[in-house]
């Protein structure tokens, strides 16, 4: 028996998402009394034995150049393999976005119960039930798998990383070859800005800013911030900011741990996609907005004179 | 070209979240009913678009639900597509949803089948993915463009901080977001025509569901707001910093 962790890389790196569910994982194998093993799959330049600090034993590696991209039938097809071989009773993986198109794959191919969006621990006092979100944001609901293997789909942002001592022992690991079906032409990524789905924090505007024009502040901040940056779904379809910015309902859901929300109402479809946020800041001018409802802390104020006034606040404290 | 839409039915985006029966129950009351609008906008849409290009492209429509999804589906024909069904199950396990798709679109050999990205209710995300193990076929996830040359599809899918272009043969399961297509609002002959466009009801195959809902909750309730005045924004930094310890 053990519990699988599947390790996500893009280009190679590992990432963030991964620690999280490894030590998630770890933690799972150390409720349910056995070990937890990691699964790479996919040519790697980071050192894996040093992902054992997340508490780890064990990494199977597939060094397979055909899988460093994504193809969730391959994907769900190797772990599923070794998932039988190694007697895996758990699989961890994070719900990001390799996530959500794997994890279902390897649920059917294994009948195996799957929670997606997973935010907490299971409970194994009765059964096996896990907590995760529904109605976008708005309920949690607890979910019971009544299969001998369970998939737990972690949602990115909701386990804190841990890490200790201890290295893993990295396990060089072949399967039958997999022709992937889909072939990836090209990649086109945002450069120069932290990826929403990756970013701790996130600045993010609405039409109370007016246009496009004056999204330098708010690009300001966020890069002092560390932060990446969003905006409504209004702003995005007045073509003032890329779609891929746009969050709520129908867009990007985030869970960051500060949502900065500069001259947006906070209208129900919008709160949908980030009012998992840890921290909830909004600059409004008008005081009824919704979003204050939302909210942690708030100012009730012009996002022109706020904003800037909050860039000089933030590089006096970076000494800046 | 068979094309095969999936359409659930969801609760209104602005519909209050309760639960009953000992929070094992969503309740229902007083709420207001549509199609889910990933599956709507981007599904539905863009498989339409490819009929406009290509009139000899079959649309089916499949909703798993009971008998009250029938509106939502009548809705879903308003837009377009030529006919639909209606697989009699109120099964919430995403499996078994899978499952009783998968067996229609075996019957059906479809080439291409759209899912939404997710259901604005249960937020598995998951239909997709297990529908398209079931047939065996690939699964591209969270697509924003998708464009067809004979059996070739070029797809756009969103990736950590981008998107990437790949490529890939029908027959597959495409899961449908933003950027796939611009929401359309249904016109009089559409709305017309939907009322007589074929609605079959199949019953569900035998399968036993995975998973359940052992019960609800509500998120803890946001502790209030702490305003801090415009003039001093350094209170705001300093609360951030020290308070919620966020930057
Ligand atoms: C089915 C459906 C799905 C939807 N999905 C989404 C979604 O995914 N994401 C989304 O965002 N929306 C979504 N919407 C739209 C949503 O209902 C709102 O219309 C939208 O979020 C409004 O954007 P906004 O807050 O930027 O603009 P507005 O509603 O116009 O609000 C602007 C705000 O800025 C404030 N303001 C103005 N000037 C200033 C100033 N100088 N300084 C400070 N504040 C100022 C105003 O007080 C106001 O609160 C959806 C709607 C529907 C029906
Ligand atoms: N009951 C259902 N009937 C038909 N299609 C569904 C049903 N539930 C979900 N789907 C489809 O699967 C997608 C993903 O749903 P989910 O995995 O529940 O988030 C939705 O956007 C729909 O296209």
């Amino acid at each position: 028996m053990s519990v699988l962790i599947f390790i996500d890389q893009s280009e190679g790196r590992i990432k963030k998402t991964s620690y999280e569910a490894l030590t998630y994982g770890a933690k799972v194998a150390e409720q349910i009394g056995t070990e937890a093993i990691g699964v790479l799959l996919g040519t790697s330049s980071d050192e894996l034995a040093a992902l054992g600090k997340y508490g780890v034993k064990k990494i199977h590696h597939v060094a397979d150049a055909n899988l460093n991209h994504l193809d969730a039938q391959a994907y769900a097809a190797v772990l599923a393999e070794i998932a039988t071989n190694l007697g895996a009773a758990v699989i961890v993986v994070s719900n990001n976005l390799t996530g959500k198109a794997v994890a279902p794959r390897l649920s059917a191919r294994l009948k195996a119960g799957l929670v997606s969006g997973a935010n907490a621990l299971p409970d194994t006092s009765n059964g096996f039930t896990v907590r995760k979100g529904v109605f976008s944001g708005k309920g949690y609901a607890h979910i019971s798998i009544h299969t001998p293997v369970k998939i737990i789909a972690l949602s990115p942002n909701s386990y804190e990383t841990r890490s200790g001592e201890g290295t893993a022992e990295v396990v060089p690991a072949t399967t039958a070859a997999v022709a992937s079906k889909v072939k990836v032409v090209s990649t086109q990524k945002i450069t120069g800005q932290v990826p929403l789905s990756e970013a701790e924090r996130v600045v993010s505007g609405g039409r109370g800013l007016k246009g496009p024009e004056n999204w330098g502040m708010i690009e300001e901040l966020a890069g002092l911030l560390d932060a990446g940056t969003a905006c409504s779904r209004a702003v995005a379809d007045a073509h003032w900011r890329p779609h891929h910015e746009h969050v709520g309902q129908t867009g990007g859901s985030i869970a960051p741990n500060l949502y900065l929300a500069i001259g947006i109402s906070g209208a129900i479809q919008h709160l949908a996609g980030v009012n998992r946020s840890k921290v909830i800041v909004v600059i409004n001018k008008d005081p009824e907005a919704p979003f204050f409802k939302a909210a942690d802390y708030g100012i009730v104020g012009d996002a022109f004179d706020v904003v800037p006034k909050m860039i000089a606040e933030v590089k006096k404290l970076k000494g800046i | 070209m068979k094309i095969l839409v999936c359409i659930s039915k969801t609760p209104d985006t602005t519909a209050k979240i309760a639960f009953t029966d000992n929070n094992t129950k969503f309740a229902t009351e007083g709420v207001q009913w549509i199609i889910n609008p990933y599956d709507e906008w981007y599904a539905l849409v863009r498989a339409i678009e490819l009929k406009e290009k290509d009139p000899s492209t079959i649309i089916h429509l499949v909703t798993v639900g009971s008998a009250d999804a029938e509106p939502i589906i009548r809705k879903a024909l308003a837009l377009g597509g030529d006919e639909a069904i209606r697989i009699n199950s109120d099964s919430s396990d995403s499996y078994t949803i899978a499952y009783q798709i998968a067996e229609i679109a075996r019957q059906g050999a479809y080439d291409l089948i759209f899912t939404g990205k997710e259901t604005i209710d249960y937020n598995g995300s998951s239909i997709g993915g297990m529908l398209a193990e079931l047939l065996d076929i690939p699964f591209v996830s969270l697509a924003t463009k998708f464009e067809l040359n004979g059996t070739a599809a070029t797809i756009n899918r969103e990736i950590e901080g981008g998107e990437e272009t790949c490529e890939a043969n029908l027959p597959l399961v495409v899961s449908c977001q933003k950027g796939m297509a611009e929401q359309r609002i249904p016109n009089m002959k559409g709305i017309m025509s939907a009322r007589t466009k074929p609605l079959k009801v199949t019953e569900p195959v035998a399968v036993e569901a995975l998973t359940s809902v052992a019960s609800f909750e509500l998120p803890p309730a946001k502790a209030g707001v702490k305003l801090v005045d415009a003039e001093n924004v350094a209170e705001l930094v300093r609360l951030l910093k020290e308070e919620a310890k966020v930057i």
